[in-house]
């Protein structure tokens, strides 16, 4: 029997296969044999949950949701409707406005074109109070306008200093000389200059501005460094490495804030917000902080206030608007009440629909348990 | 005289090779000649190789190719170029190609360029491994057939040296032993069987098992010794290289102009294997790709699924889309542009500083649009449709109920890319031998002289021999194997023939028990597997039978003892088992090789015990009458000329005792057993050879246990098979069989040598066979006839002869039989009628001539040999009826019912004779009883045309009358299949009329016949008919075909189908080589169909629509943005982030889908057939579902970009904080809505759903702490890290998410609660307990069932009634039952 065996193997010609093995009978030529592992996972038997999306089963869920999404959404609307806010376009396309003159200024006119408009605060902002500018059909977003910088120059690397990205064309060089900053961003950079005043009995107050701490930590401090030198002056660094203002700067970006050096340069805030392209053409971005110094007294109270303007930035020409706003602030930002009332109207359908289903489920909930057969 | 005329064939050959050439090169000129082979007159010369020839076979053959195949597309060094070429056909691979070269473009450039190239680099590189793998695997299977060795003649060595199949030239002379497979198409010019036969086993070709005849070129029969190449002067004219299998034409033109006509007789072709010969010598005459074989492999077609067409269609609607949105982006741009009187600041010059005009913007930015929103295209779905498909195949793969037992095989997946077209099947065109049934005929009644023996203890065996059988299957593969191997069997066919080894080989016989396992009746040798070969004599037949031995001399009827006329029935009945047929008898200890009387010869002696044994039979046999002198009259009596050409039968001049004389004169061998010649006296020489022939046979055996048990029968069918080993079990054994004579052992009588006259072939229009002997004892001509029970039953003798008594007795046994026979068919039997009739010598020598004149007579040579069949087939003696079961394959009607339940059409092409096909289609239940089955047949197109009308009218009729009758009854049971169950119409139609159908004008008529058919039925059909027939259906009616088979016949039916199936195992590997799927039973079709295609079709679907959605949503956001850009192009949305989003976030869960979702569990699905119709109606994905997900995404995609819009409208938010909240309000939205659709979540879901989420913040948390500058402008520095900070951002991501699910969460509730579809609600049983839903299922199947009962039997099947159309033998065959309809 045992000489059949080999021979048939041999004759096979796949010695491995388990035909051989198995012709070989009780014998228990155990070869490898090709069946399948009888495994849950091989055999499609996996434990599974399954769904069935009938109205019984999601009636809850209808209902759950719709119990939290309505308070969510009153104590978003709350909030939003507790947050002070004050704006103030000053665009001057208004002939009546203070501005109107000037409405048609160009880059760096000299003498700057100033400008004031007095408002009134009926009620007291009492947090801390943010400042923004605001410009409207301003498209901060063009593709290439938001690409037109050059991040690497910014974050100090001396070579891009020198050799500025070809993205920053056209504005990449001035004189044959690299501008710093380069680019189309930094070029239109909003420079006009705002002061808050409180008219006390036609006395103006001045109300302190603090200019730090509106651009996010880590832009300040990772994402924009100033170029390194031998020396701490920034403006031999600068001077050395031979580079330019933008066109339509005023003074190189080592002077934009001469009196203090961490916020000079590139470290510089308000260029650090400008940076920060705006998502949609209408966008605020945070100018100054008025904090709060009296925890009895409101920062703003109710009252007169003049905003002087140094009114330099050109929006005029394509329809853009200027505006100044004033704003509290909450643990969910500026004022918007669009949140809430998404939150609220969302929970009201899906409780709504919560009872259309359970109409559903009464009506024709049992059909299904019986299980037609298909066909 | 004939060098004028070659002169001028030269001359216009060379013409017209110059003409079709166009100036290419000349290799090229073949490829042409074949591949128009329609092109009549063009010839093809073959010279051999040699000597004189040299210059002249130079100058001819050098057109001609060698036997080098290679069916690679590619070679090392073309791989790239030629992969990235077919790649980029791929109009999506070029899309991206374009978009890539696109963004190098400055002017429009979106991204940076270097990321746009990412995704197109992965997809082609996965892409091109995989090809590369593929191919690889079919170059290693070309070089193993190429280095196939073969024996050459070599001039330099003036012998046959071994070479390679590739090194094979045309004229070359090759030398092919027993068991080889021959290389290439060559005309045979010797073969070492004295009658110059050769035969070939054609399996590999045509999937038939049995042993076809091929014969040694006129004028080299009557050399005896081995044709010296050297030698041959003569030259070979013959067709130029074509796939008709079954014509070859030529001649062999002499040194002396004498020509000799070839046919297809003549040649052996490759691939097939030399059987029962010893040696054979031939010359090429067609090698490598021009073979007749290679000709026929259409080539494997590149086989894209339905969806892919469907995917791909939709992807042209997305380009559309796209088209349409960077439009919209284009004029946007321009008229925002072209609204500012003054350039605004923000507007970014040139960098030389100048402006492009807002038409010229808007132009440009088009294409900025086509970069930006080319995700819209989804790059990610390819690939993620190939990782998909990989899953799927694993897991069919992987399935244990497609495992085989016996075979330990499983499902084996070709075909990585069509998987999901297993849900989508419409038509199922199916093999009939080996793959709806075993193969495998097995005896089970009889009847004779109208009493019934039934067999029992059979059938009781039959029934247990499942259990039983798988040891003896297992020993009858590996014998079965052990001849497919050809350098094996080479060596087991040589020492065979050794004297030494034969020996040896006895001696271990002696030594082993029984050696019962040695015994190579096998699979392999042609129908006679153990189940065919073991029959269980009935106890009461058998000892009827054995009375024959107590007077011996039964048979002669001049024997003074009248035998009852019972016995000389039973007798008469196995002789005629026995003997009516073709079967080749082979000897079990010599594979494959004939027995013939020659081979005494080379008999070797192995004990003293068989040589005693053979004294004792040669005394025997000289007791019983001679009855060679007079066979040897009569052979001399029939005219030589007509006889040998008869190309079924062959007889030879020389009596076989002067050829044996003369072979063991010559034959070495003869020498080794000297005691054989020797013990014969020279007178009786003749005798003594015929004994010992036979003798050789129990030689071989005498030690085992049953002598005879030993002989191979190799039958044409499988019929012939069952029925002689039939006889056999009765002791009534067929022993050998020659051209001129048959020898049958019976038990007590011992051998007897019938002298073989004619062999009448059985053919369709007689529906019968019989053989003309002359009987050993009587001396009489004697006629038996096997036949359909239709057409034997109306030539029986029906004028009263002589005897009034014996007249009555027929017409007895004439009813009882009947009564049998209905029983037999009633029982899905195949019955054939035997009869016999004596014929005086006058009326045989009137007959002769009258068979002579049609023999020699040309014009219409087929007709009058059927006449003069006729004639001589008539006023026959019934003997008896048996009844044969061809065993269906396990499992095959329920399959086939489960199948058409599931709304396919199921179409059978056989190349089997139409009652066999129509038998077993009513086995397999293909063919109900209570169908109307038109049977198509016809000699003319016109006749044809008529008769497709006449059917299609009386379908019309049929069913509107049955409508009008039951049209309350339809509108309760609704039927999956187009047709009314009520009327079923099935069509039956043989080769020849299928050849007119398949011609253009008669097209649309017989699709719309077939159309109205349920079941159609194909025999007689060739392969390249199979397929066309297929390729017809599927081409014209636009539907999916699925074509199984498991021959090499199969081959291009399978290739042709969407889907190809091989059924492996029985025959051969060339039918799953060709398919895409490869099984090893018929009856896991249905689990491959309804389970698994369903779910690959409904998980590929609903992935692809996914994915469409997916894209869709996302890159609508960028969309939506460029209204609040001034279509400028931005993207809020970090570069990486952009791609990685389909890359890498949301790419795997959706493969994870694809793969493992399972909408509805295995069991249900093989329940409830019904459920395939929707991958049918490609329900899952059709136009509406498309538009209504796109509809969809673009909500949601809105929702996602208003909801964060509206919250941080005004605020100081900058470009790439806004895009966070939405990205990942985008991912959970995309990720939740596939937790809607799935359905089911197993751990792996969850798990990877979870990791993607994760994935995705732990990759914005990563690139935003360590991105300080990089990837300028978006640069993600901090921007989630202050956002995770804030509250704001979960609560948009929240509502974002809610109301962008709702309204798809809302729908799939409402549809579920609602309007259930039958998916839904089979679903819902799923999760029922086991027997409710067995209870559900019973139900349901008793409404069916109520429509229909009542059908057991499949006797309507056998009833057929003849009705004579106008035109030749029209058959019109009605076959209607009406009575077994159950609704009335």
């Amino acid at each position: 029997m045992a000489v059949n065996y080999n021979a048939k193997e041999e004759a096979d010609g796949h010695p491995s296969g388990g035909v051989g093995a198995a012709g070989g009978g009780a014998a228990g030529g155990v070869g490898k044999s090709r069946k399948p592992d009888n495994t849950a996972f091989k055999q499609q038997r996996l434990p599974a949950w399954q769904p069935i999306l009938t109205a019984g089963t999601v009636l809850p869920a209808f209902f759950i949701i719709g119990l939290i999404f309505i308070p969510i959404g009153i104590g978003i609307f709350v909030t939003s409707n507790n947050i002070r806010e004050y704006e103030i376009d000053y665009t001057g396309t208004d002939s009546s406005s203070p501005c109107n003159k000037c409405l048609n200024v160009s880059w760096n006119s000299t003498p700057p074109c100033t400008c004031t408009i007095n408002f009134t605060l009926d009620r007291p902002f009492e947090t801390n109070v943010f400042m923004y500018y605001g410009l409207s059909n301003f498209y901060q977003n063009h593709r290439r306008y938001v690409k037109s910088r050059d991040d690497s120059q910014l974050n100090g690397d001396n070579s891009s200093l020198i050799n500025p990205s070809k993205e920053c064309e056209p504005y990449r060089t001035s004189d044959n000389k690299p501008i710093a900053p380069c680019g189309a961003i930094a070029n239109s950079m909003f420079n006009d200059t705002l002061e808050l005043f409180r008219i006390d009995n036609d006395t103006r107050i001045s109300i302190p501005l603090n200019k730090k701490g509106i651009a996010w930590w880590t832009d300040k401090n990772v994402k924009f460094r100033n170029p390194s030198g031998h020396t701490n002056n920034l403006t031999a660094i600068f001077q050395a490495l031979d580079t330019t203002k933008p066109v339509n700067w005023p003074q190189p970006v080592y002077m934009l804030d001469t009196l203090e050096p961490d916020n000079n340069g590139f470290i510089n805030e308000d260029f650090i917000v400008w940076m920060r392209t705006a998502a949609l053409p209408t966008f605020r971005k945070l100018y100054r902080l008025i904090e709060k110094r009296d925890s009895l007294q409101p920062t703003l109270q109710a009252g007169t206030y003049s905003l002087d303007i140094t009114y330099n930035y050109p929006v005029h020409s394509f329809d853009g608007r200027k505006r100044m706003i004033l704003s509290t602030i909450s643990w969910m930002g500026g004022k918007n009440p669009f949140l809430g009332i998404a939150y609220i109207t969302v929970g009201s359908i899906c409780f709504f629909l919560g009872v259309v289903l359970l109409v559903i489920h009464h009506k024709y909930g049992n059909r299904n348990t019986s299980a037609d057969i298909p066909n | 005289m004939a060098d004028p005329i070659r002169w001028a064939r030269y001359r216009w050959q060379r013409l017209v090779s110059t003409e079709g050439r166009d100036g290419s090169s000349s290799s090229f000129s073949c490829d042409k000649c074949y591949q128009s082979s329609k092109m009549s007159g063009r010839h093809r010369i073959v010279i051999p190789c040699l000597g004189h020839f040299k210059e002249e076979y130079e100058k001819v053959s050098k057109l001609y190719m060698n036997n080098r195949i290679r069916t690679t597309k590619y070679t090392l060094f073309n791989f790239i170029p030629r992969n990235l070429f077919e790649q980029f056909h791929r109009a999506a691979n070029l899309y991206f190609l374009f978009l890539v070269v696109l963004n190098w473009v400055p002017l429009v450039e979106a991204f940076q360029k270097e990321i746009t190239m990412l995704p197109l680099v992965v997809v082609l590189t996965i892409i091109a491994i995989k090809d590369g793998l593929e191919d690889y695997s079919k170059y290693k299977l070309d070089k193993q057939i190429n280095n196939l060795l073969t024996k050459v003649y070599s001039r330099q060595e003036k012998k046959y040296i071994d070479q390679c199949w590739k090194d094979v030239n045309v004229g070359d002379f090759i030398r092919l032993s027993c068991n080889e497979i021959i290389p290439a198409d060559m005309v045979l010019l010797y073969s070492t069987d004295p009658d110059g036969i050769c035969h070939i086993e054609t399996a590999s070709l045509d999937g038939e098992t049995n042993l076809k005849q091929r014969q040694v070129v006129k004028g080299y029969t009557e050399q005896v010794s081995e044709i010296d190449p050297e030698k041959f002067s003569s030259r070979i004219e013959c067709e130029s290289p074509n796939n008709d299998l079954s014509r070859f034409r030529g001649f062999v033109e002499h040194s002396n102009k004498e020509r000799v006509g070839l046919s297809r007789e003549n040649l052996l072709l490759r691939g097939c294997t030399i059987r029962n010969t010893e040696a054979v010598v031939g010359i090429v005459v067609y090698a490598g790709h021009e073979t007749k074989t290679m000709l026929n492999n259409s080539g494997p077609r590149y086989k894209r699924s339905k969806l892919e067409r469907r995917v791909n269609t939709d992807v042209l609607w997305c380009v559309l889309l796209l088209i349409l949105m960077c439009l919209i982006g284009a004029f946007g741009h321009g008229i925002w542009l072209s609204s500012y009187p003054e350039i605004p600041l923000f507007n970014v010059p040139e960098p030389d500083g100048k402006f492009t005009p807002p038409a010229l913007a808007g132009f440009y930015m088009f294409w900025t649009m086509i970069i930006l929103l080319q995700v819209l295209i989804p790059i990610s779905l390819y690939v993620s449709i190939e990782v998909v498909k990989l899953g799927q195949i694993y897991l069919i793969q992987n399935d244990i109920d497609l495992y085989d037992e016996k075979t330990d095989s499983t499902i084996q997946c070709r075909a990585l890319n069509i998987a999901e077209d297993l849900g989508q099947i419409q038509y199922i065109f199916s093999d009939k031998t080996g793959t709806l049934t075993e193969n495998k005929m097995v005896f089970r009644r009889c009847s004779i002289a109208g009493q019934e023996y039934c067999h029992e203890e059979n059938a009781k065996r039959l029934e247990s021999y499942q259990e039983a059988d798988s040891d003896e299957d297992l020993a009858g593969t590996l014998c079965g194997s052990l001849s497919r191997m050809p350098k094996k069997k080479v060596h087991s066919c040589r020492t065979a023939s050794g004297p030494l080894n034969q020996l040896a080989d006895g001696s271990s016989a002696l030594g082993g028990e029984e050696g019962a396992s040695d015994v190579p009746h096998s699979r392999h040798v042609a129908f006679s597997s153990p189940i065919e070969t073991d029959v269980v004599p009935d106890a009461q037949l058998l000892e009827k039978f054995s009375q024959i031995s107590s007077h011996s001399d039964a048979l002669s009827e001049e024997t003074d003892r009248e035998p009852s006329l019972e016995t000389v029935y039973i007798a008469d009945f196995f002789l005629a088992l026995a003997i009516c047929n073709t079967v080749v008898v082979s000897a079990p200890n010599q594979p494959r090789q004939k027995m013939r009387l020659s081979s005494v010869g080379r008999m070797p002696i192995k004990s003293l015990e068989e040589i005693k044994q053979m004294f004792q039979r040669l005394s025997v046999r000289r007791l019983s009458s001679s009855p060679v002198p007079s066979a040897k009259e009569s052979s001399s009596e029939s005219p030589s000329t007509f006889v040998s050409k008869l190309s079924i039968f062959r007889v030879k001049l020389a009596s076989p005792a002067m050829e044996g004389v003369a072979q063991m004169a010559k034959d070495p061998g003869a020498s080794d057993s000297p005691k054989c010649p020797k013990v014969s006296p020279p007178g009786s020489l003749d005798r003594v050879d015929i004994a010992a022939g036979s003798e050789h046979c129990d030689a071989g055996s005498s030690l085992k246990q049953s002598p005879i048990s030993n002989l191979c029968y190799e039958a044409e069918s499988p019929d012939e098979a069952a029925l002689v080993h039939a006889a056999k079990a009765y002791k009534c054994t067929l022993q050998s069989r020659t051209p001129d004579q048959v020898t049958v052992d019976l038990a007590a009588l011992g051998p007897l040598t019938f002298q073989l006259l004619h062999i009448l072939p059985f053919d369709s229009v007689r529906k019968r066979m019989s053989v003309v002997v002359r009987h050993p004892l009587s001396n009489k001509v004697v006629v038996y006839t096997k036949g359909a029970d239709s057409v034997i039953m109306d030539l029986l003798r029906a004028a009263p002869a002589d005897v009034n008594k014996s007249e009555l007795e027929q017409k007895n046994i004439k009813e009882r039989t009947q009564k049998h026979l209905d029983d037999y068919a009633r029982r899905g039997l195949r019955t054939l009628c035997i009869a016999k009739k004596v014929m005086s010598d006058e009326e045989y020598a009137e007959w002769l001539n009258s068979h002579f004149l049609a023999e020699t007579s040309i014009d219409n040579k087929e007709e009058l040999l059927l006449e003069s069949a006729m004639k001589l087939e008539t006023k026959l003696t019934l003997l008896g009826a048996t009844g044969i079961e061809d065993r269906l394959q396990e499992g095959v009607p329920d399959t086939i019912e489960a199948l058409r339940k599931a709304g396919i059409k199921i179409w059978m092409l056989t190349g089997d004779k139409q009652e066999t096909a129509v038998n077993i289609a009513c086995a397999c239940r293909l063919l109900e009883p209570d169908d109307k089955i038109y049977t198509l047949k016809s000699l003319s197109k016109d006749a044809c045309a008529l008769l497709m009308n006449t059917i299609l009218e009386d379908i019309q009729k049929t069913m509107y009358a049955r409508k009008n009758h039951s049209s309350k009854i339809m509108s309760i049971f609704q039927a999956p299949s187009t047709q009314a169950p009520e009327f079923s119409a099935s069509l039956v139609i043989d080769g020849k009329t299928l050849e007119y159908v398949l011609h253009e004008s008669l097209q649309s008529i017989f699709l719309e016949l077939t159309e109205r058919c349920r079941a159609v039925v194909c025999c007689r059909a060739t392969p390249l008919q199979k397929s066309e027939v297929v390729r017809l259906v599927r081409n014209k009616l636009k539907v999916m075909t699925l074509a199984i088979g498991d021959g090499a016949n199969d081959v291009s039916m399978i290739q042709v189908a969407d889907i190809g199936i091989g059924l492996s195992g029985q025959e051969g590997m060339q039918a799953v080589m060709a398919s895409d799927f490869a099984i090893s039973q018929f009856k896991h079709l249905s689990k491959l169909l309804l389970v698994h295609g369903h779910w690959c079709y409904t998980r590929l679907a609903n992935m692809v629509l996914y994915f469409f959605y997916k894209n869709v949503a996302y890159v609508n956001l960028l969309f939506w943005y460029q209204f609040f850009c001034g279509f400028s192009g931005t993207s809020m949305t970090d570069y990486w982030v952009l791609i990685f989003f389909n890359l890498l976030f949301t790419s795997v869960p959706p493969i994870i889908y694809g793969i493992l979702d399972k909408d509805i569990s295995a069991r249900i699905l093989m329940q409830l057939p019904e459920l395939y119709v929707t991958g049918q109606k490609s329900e899952v994905y059709s136009p509406p579902t498309f538009w209504i997900t796109l509809l969809d995404a673009f909500y949601q995609s809105l929702v996602c970009f208003f909801v964060p819009y509206f919250t941080y409208r005004g605020s100081d938010i900058d470009v790439f904080s806004f895009g966070n909240p939405l990205n990942t309000a985008a991912l959970f939205v995309i990720l939740l809505h596939l937790l809607i659709e799935s359905k089911t979540l197993t751990w792996i879901h969850v798990t990877i759903m979870i990791g993607s989420i994760l994935f995705y913040f732990v990759f914005a948390l990563t690139f935003g702490a360590t991105c300080k500058t990089c990837n300028p402008p978006s640069n993600p520095y901090w921007t989630m890290e202050k956002h995770m900070t804030d509250p704001v951002f979960y609560l948009v991501c929240i509502i974002t998410t809610s109301v962008a699910l709702l309204p798809r969460y809302l729908f799939r509730v409402l549809q579920w609660t609602l309007f259930p579809s039958p998916v839904l609600k089979a679903k819902h049983l799923d999760r029922q307990t086991p027997k409710k839903q067995r209870e559900v299922i019973t139900k349901k199947d008793d409404r069916v069932g109520k429509c229909r009962m009542g059908f057991q039997s499949t006797s309507a099947c056998s009833r057929c009634f003849n009705v004579a159309g106008k035109a030749g033998v029209l058959t019109f065959i009605l076959e209607t039952r009406e009575l077994s309809r159950g609704f009335s």
